[in-house]
């Protein structure tokens, strides 16, 4: 069966004026659905034929890989990000968070380092690591934490370009401030909940 | 110091309507300004800061992650602003062009084979045309701001050509649609740099 585009779980001009209707629309109807697109192309006749997308990821590389893990990177991103978000984490990850980083300050200013010399298209992402720890992790293209055994995603900043090239230009740390007053603490709950 | 930050070799609107003049000024006042601010940063005080940009990068694997992102930066948007004009026009030499056939078949099919490695290139990057060190001619891409030149290149050799596939090189005007970028990129493409540059790599 072939992948379908998940919809956004908000409408495209929800998360203005942090991030644009204009850049979901391309973002959204675009490039997440392009890998979509692709990865239906690629599958038929192979391997990965009838797997899950997670499954996939993990057991694939080359195009099947990027594809695969670009359509689950943007889905999870996607649902990082609420008109309702922002501001401090609530509940068991802000106890986590003040755990492991000291403060939520001090989390997101090694949080906004790691994301804004990540070079290139790429992700931060803050994960629960096979320790049980909290850990910022950096991945290039369409890398993903899902292939990391352990690992579980808790959430996630796209640093490609084109997330944030119709809003702010070059300017990503303007974008990553963005970022912040859109994140879905509740959705990073459920994800630390597991 | 020897490094320095040009000028673009003509306006920010001369490679209209291929390459929008917004882009061109974003590209070169802030991407690129900025990898050259960094790559100076990382070398001040240091020996590298007397040394040709070319031999950094040949010896690259040998410095920071800053000297290759900002290094290679640098030096490949020298090569992607020379790789186009606004000149039409513009003709490969006759050794170029029988260098082309003869690795190609024709002209027609190398631009095919290197449209194919810019828009499948999966990610920032850039693509390249190459002469290689036993003088043939390639087309390879390289990930971020990594060049040809660089020891850590899987296909080594002195660029002759450059399209930079980084979105910020055609977010603005073309958005997801490389192709696009890459059709509008050839027609801007200054024949006459690529020329100079494969005699002198061909020496």
């Amino acid at each position: 069966m072939a992948f379908e585009l998940p919809a956004l779980p908000y409408a495209k001009d929800a998360l203005e004026p942090h991030i644009s209707a204009e850049t979901l629309d391309f973002h959204h109807g675009k490039h997440h659905n392009t890998y979509v697109q692709k990865l239906n192309g690629l599958i038929p006749g192979t391997e990965f034929e009838g797997k899950e997308l997670e499954e996939i990821i993990k057991t694939s590389s080359g195009g099947v890989f990027n594809n695969a893990a670009q359509i689950w990177n943007h889905t999870f991103y996607w649902h990082c990000l609420s008109p309702n978000g922002g501001g401090a984490p609530t509940g068991a990850v802000a106890d986590a968070i003040n755990a492991k980083f000291g403060s939520f300050e001090k989390f997101q200013e090694e949080f906004n380092t790691a994301a804004v010399n990540n070079f290139g298209s790429s992700w931060t992402w803050l994960v629960k690591n096979a320790a049980g720890e909290l850990e910022i992790v950096n991945t290039s293209n369409a890398g993903c934490p899902l292939t990391d055994a352990g690992v579980t995603p808790l959430l996630t900043v796209d640093l490609w370009e084109h997330a944030y090239y119709i809003d702010y230009r070059n300017a990503r740390p303007t974008y990553l401030d963005a970022f912040w007053k859109l994140v879905n603490w509740e959705f990073v709950n459920q994800n630390l909940a597991g | 110091m020897i490094h320095h930050f040009d000028d673009l070799p003509y306006a920010y609107d001369a490679l209209e309507p291929a390459i929008d003049e917004q882009t061109m000024r974003i590209h070169h006042l802030k991407h690129h300004k900025t990898y050259y601010d960094k790559f100076i940063a990382a070398i001040e005080g240091t020996d590298l800061a007397s040394a040709p940009l070319t031999e950094i990068l040949k010896n690259v694997s040998q410095y920071s992650p800053a000297v290759r992102n900002h290094g290679g930066g640098y030096y490949n948007h020298i090569v992607y602003w020379h790789s186009m004009t606004p000149a039409t026009h513009t003709q490969p030499s006759d050794a170029l062009l029988s260098a082309i056939n003869q690795q190609y078949g024709s002209m027609e099919a190398f631009k095919n084979e290197f449209t194919q490695a810019a828009v499948g290139h999966f990610g920032s990057g850039f693509a390249w045309l190459l002469v290689t060190k036993q003088g043939e001619l390639a087309i390879s891409t390289t990930a971020n701001q990594d060049n040809p030149l660089m020891d850590v290149a899987q296909i080594q050799g002195t660029p002759i050509l450059a399209c930079d596939v980084w979105e910020h090189a055609y977010y603005l005007k073309h958005q997801n649609q490389r192709p696009a970028y890459v059709e509008d990129w050839w027609k801007v493409v200054n024949w006459d740099y690529v020329s100079e540059q494969f005699a002198k790599a061909s020496q």
